[in-house]
């Protein structure tokens, strides 16, 4: 059978960003067709500014090179201008007779700068700013004239005056609104941005309306453009004018054929235009009344037309807020959002004249719906991430203006000072990238998201903690073109679009009970899911399942699967549990023993109060196992993504200030949670007096006990970055300890996201959240905790199983 | 065909699974698929050494326990952008038995 015949009109970013999200997902659905009027493959065109002001040269820019199109079969066809779509043969006919039949066809022609209708605009030198050769033409008018003349103060207008200005010309800007950016700026970051660019030589006319082109007389400008007059007759010098008072659709294709356009071609939220056949995706469509002209909505745009032509039939187009950055060395400025206000918003300012420092955000409602940022823009990623999640903000009120390293976001990923970390600064602690890997990764590579990122340089793909920062260097690196990932969002990974809490809800609401189940039901783009799904999928069944869903060892890490951690040579640790943190001279011998018998090379004391045995051969592990279960010891599963310890210190058993008896409560929990499976590993300490030798502030749970009954703290952490625990409560006897830490794990257990620690699932959902299930509503906690005693109740050594189970054989190597 | 061996039944190896051969050329991982295809790689993998038997089989990939690399079992190559590759062995599954070319 022939495949359909896809045709795509323009070679631009939206549109190839278009193809290469389909080829991702549907590789080898369609035969595919690209015209571009350009002579040039796909390239960066918002990087046009940084190849003006001499930054960076055309070559860097090229975002995929004609082997890109080979490689993928697409037949492309270069400086050839589509000028006829016939819709009843479906055919799109070009200038040079070309011609290409399509079973979809997908309009990408994106816009042309809008030339003002005055006399003169025609003259040779008057140009607007668009391509490479809008680019190339400035370039040389910058070597051969001396006055520029920028109409428009818009982004583009300042970038293009910038570069002029860089190349030696004379330039100046006139402006029809009242300050500069007045679509992205308030006045007095308008003003701001005026004086520092006046700094720099750049003269401004602002509120000046132009009336015509005058044509020049002399010997060496002889029918050129050779000045600017105004209508209040003053009349400014002018070799070169560069139109860039904004862009208008490209529809006229699209209109000759008939396909409705208002302001753009009109789509709906599937990016298809009025004739189902044929899609519109970047600067040429009209959207629900709006015109994109900045890159991240049109990428958004991009993935959902994708996924429509690959018939996903899921994924929808519903606008986009966007944030501006920009791209002037030396010059910082971020907005986003209603950046003005209104009457029913407030605004918190900070407004530092002299240090050049301004910063404005609109919040109403306690959440944040607009900014500007002008001198110092380390917070504008973080603050976009507000915005588009719509988080309250109320409990950070008043620090955030001071941005994100003061609201206790300390660490590294705190580190908002991306802009200014030096090249050969370490980014990623754990794969050893610097920045100057990740920026020039982003450059060459043409790479826009967080992802794309972690897949080429291995930063942030290992414990995460950079993701922030490296976050924070797209941002500066490529500014607006950045798309910041809205973390509620995000993908499970590439198998699918759904996000941790779709896939979560729909597990409980369609009651699947397996991974076939999932991935069937939830049409995944893989047939068995991958390594980063199929373990998050396994918890989610089994945690909102209990004893229905089955456990499924082949989606476990190989540390679950093999109840010890695996080491870098392939050897393995064992653990066994010391409930609270006690032992016996029986269970040490034990461990002696088979530490001999084994010849376990170390032998460690953990962190969380247990003996570690380090350098067990694979083969070995049931053997060693069934010699520690003799003993009376069992799995101390320091392994899994579960109850890992409950630490105590000795309490009022022995100690002179001990208030209760630390270790008999710490035995009690960690009875009660053995065998627990949570989103990510479980830490629990229990103190007998405030002076916390377990270290209770810095656990999962921490339990301190006072003279009159215990304090309860969640969500502590003394891992990758140390989180002080938040005090949930205080109760009055054991079994109250009990029922309130059963309830909390009961709650994380049920809604927090795989691989997500109790910390972060406190941040996401809010303490208050936390507090109203667990400590204000008696039937709740109640609830949570029937709930976890239930799906704990058959809980059993999961070393006697192995060593039963089917999974055993996976133990012995075959010889042969 | 005298060079073919047996080594276990298609049935001692879940799906989705794997196990390891001794050889006197090094651990040999034996791989078996959703749709029991079966392959045969070193078990090796070319990044650091991890043991790519212990890893999790997904389609026709299994990823390295230790830092999370993809390889291609009918290739033994490392998945973009990581770059690597890793020794393959002839085997074959006949009447539900698997036998590797020696």
């Amino acid at each position: 059978m022939k495949k359909p015949r896809l045709v795509m009109v323009g070679n631009g970013m939206a549109g190839v960003r278009t193809i290469e999200e389909l080829l991702k997902i549907a590789p080898d659905q369609y035969e595919i067709a690209i015209f571009g009027a350009e002579p040039h493959p796909n390239y960066n065109r918002i990087l046009l500014s940084p190849v003006l002001a001499g930054e960076m040269t055309v070559q860097e820019i090229i975002l995929n090179d004609l082997s890109w199109y080979g490689q993928n079969g697409i037949r492309l066809h270069t400086g050839k201008k589509v000028v006829k779509i016939d819709r009843v043969k479906r055919q799109v006919i070009a200038d040079d007779g070309t011609v290409e039949e399509y079973d979809r066809l997908l309009l990408a022609t994106g816009s042309t700068p809008f030339i003002l209708p005055i006399p003169g605009n025609d003259l040779p030198g008057v140009i607007g700013y668009r391509d490479i050769k809008d680019t190339d033409e400035m370039i040389d008018a910058a070597r051969r004239y001396r006055h520029a003349v920028v109409i428009g103060g818009g982004l583009l207008g300042l970038e293009a005056a910038n570069g002029l200005k860089l190349r030696g010309m004379d330039v100046t800007v006139v402006h029809l609104g009242p300050w500069l950016l007045e679509r992205q700026l308030d006045e007095v970051a308008g003003r701001m941005l005026q004086k520092s660019l006046e700094d720099r030589g750049l003269k401004f006319l602002l509120q000046k309306q132009t009336e015509m082109l005058v044509q020049g007389e002399t010997a060496e400008n002889s029918g050129r453009v050779a000045a600017v007059r105004f209508k209040d007759g003053m009349q400014i010098p002018a070799d070169l004018v560069v139109m860039a008072a904004g862009i208008r659709p490209n529809t006229a294709l699209a209109e000759s054929a008939g396909i409705h356009c208002n302001r753009g071609i009109v789509v709906n939220d599937t990016l298809q235009t009025y004739d189902p056949k044929i899609y519109a995706v970047g600067e040429c469509v009209n959207h629900r009344g709006t015109a994109y002209g900045l890159v991240a909505p049109l990428f958004e745009q991009a993935k959902v037309c994708a996924n429509h032509l690959a018939h996903y039939g899921i994924g929808r187009y519903t606008g986009s807020v966007t944030s501006t950055k920009l791209k002037v060395t030396g010059i910082d400025l971020f907005s986003a959002g209603d950046f003005m206000g209104g009457k029913d918003t407030e605004e918190i300012v900070l407004n530092d004249a002299a240090g050049g420092v301004y910063k404005k955000l609109v919040i109403k409602d306690n959440r944040l719906v607009g900014g500007v940022l002008y001198g110092d823009t380390v917070d504008g990623a973080w603050y976009f991430q507000l915005l588009r999640e719509g988080k309250d903000i109320h409990d950070i009120r008043d620090h955030l203006l001071f941005g994100q390293s003061s609201v206790g976001d300390v660490g590294h990923q705190g580190q908002n000072k991306a802009a200014q970390m030096a090249d050969s600064a370490e980014v990623c602690g754990c794969n050893g990238v610097t920045k100057g890997t990740i920026v020039k990764a982003i450059k060459e590579k043409g790479l826009f998201t967080l992802d794309e990122v972690k897949k080429h340089t291995k930063a942030a793909s290992s414990c995460g903690s950079c993701a922030g920062l490296v976050e924070q260097i797209l941002a500066s690196t490529i500014g607006g073109a950045y798309t910041p990932a809205k973390s509620q969002k995000k993908p499970v990974c590439a198998c699918t679009d759904h996000s941790h809490q779709e896939v979560r809800d729909t597990i409980r609401a369609q009651h699947l009970t397996s991974i076939p189940a999932v991935i069937a039901f939830m049409e995944w783009r893989t047939p068995d899911g991958c390594e980063k799904c199929r373990p998050a999928l396994n918890y989610y069944l089994i945690s909102t399942w209990p004893h229905e869903a089955l456990d499924d060892p082949q989606s476990r890490f190989i540390n679950e699967r093999a109840h010890a951690n695996i080491q870098k040579d392939g050897t393995y640790s064992v653990v066994p549990r010391m409930w609270g943190g006690l032992t016996t001279p029986n269970e040490l011998r034990a461990i002696a023993d088979a530490a001999e018998k084994y010849r376990v090379p170390t032998v460690k004391v953990t962190g969380g109060q247990r003996i570690d045995l380090l350098g067990v051969k694979k083969a070995d592990l049931p053997l060693i196992w069934a010699d520690l279960n003799k003993a009376g010891l069992v799995s101390g599963h320091a392994y899994g993504k579960s109850i890992r310890t409950v630490k105590t210190c000795v309490g009022a058993e022995h100690c002179r200030f001990g208030t209760q008896k630390a270790m008999d409560m710490g035995v009690k929990l960690e009875r009660m949670l053995f065998d627990m499976w949570s989103p990510h590993k479980v830490k629990l300490a229990v103190s007998g007096c405030p002076r916390n030798c377990a270290e209770a502030g810095i656990k999962d749970v921490g339990v301190i006990g006072v003279d009159s009954g215990y304090e309860i703290y969640v969500a502590g952490n003394g891992g990758i970055k140390t989180e002080v625990a938040e005090f949930l409560s205080k109760v009055k006897d054991d079994e109250e300890v009990k029922e309130y830490s059963g309830a909390f794990l009961q709650l994380y257990r049920e809604e927090g996201f795989y691989l997500e620690r109790t910390v972060h699932y406190v941040q996401r959902v809010g303490l208050d959240y936390v507090k109203s299930k667990v400590v204000e509503d008696e039937d709740s906690r109640k609830a949570l905790y029937a709930r976890l005693l239930d799906a704990l109740k058959d809980a059993r050594d999961p070393w006697a199983e192995r060593v039963e189970g089917e999974q055993k054989r996976e133990f012995e190597a075959i010889e042969i | 065909m005298s060079d073919w061996k047996r080594i276990c039944g298609l049935e001692d190896i879940l799906p989705l699974g794997s196990r390891v051969v001794r050889h006197p050329k090094g651990d040999i991982a034996v791989f078996r698929t959703a749709g029991n295809e079966v392959f045969a790689l070193h078990d090796k993998c070319p990044h650091k050494g991890g043991p790519l038997s212990q890893g999790i089989v997904h389609g026709r990939k299994v990823t390295c326990p230790l830092h999370g690399w993809n390889i291609e079992l009918d290739s033994g190559q490392a998945v973009a952008p990581d770059a690597g590759s890793c020794g393959r062995f002839e085997i074959r599954v006949e009447g539900g038995d698997i036998y590797l070319k020696d």
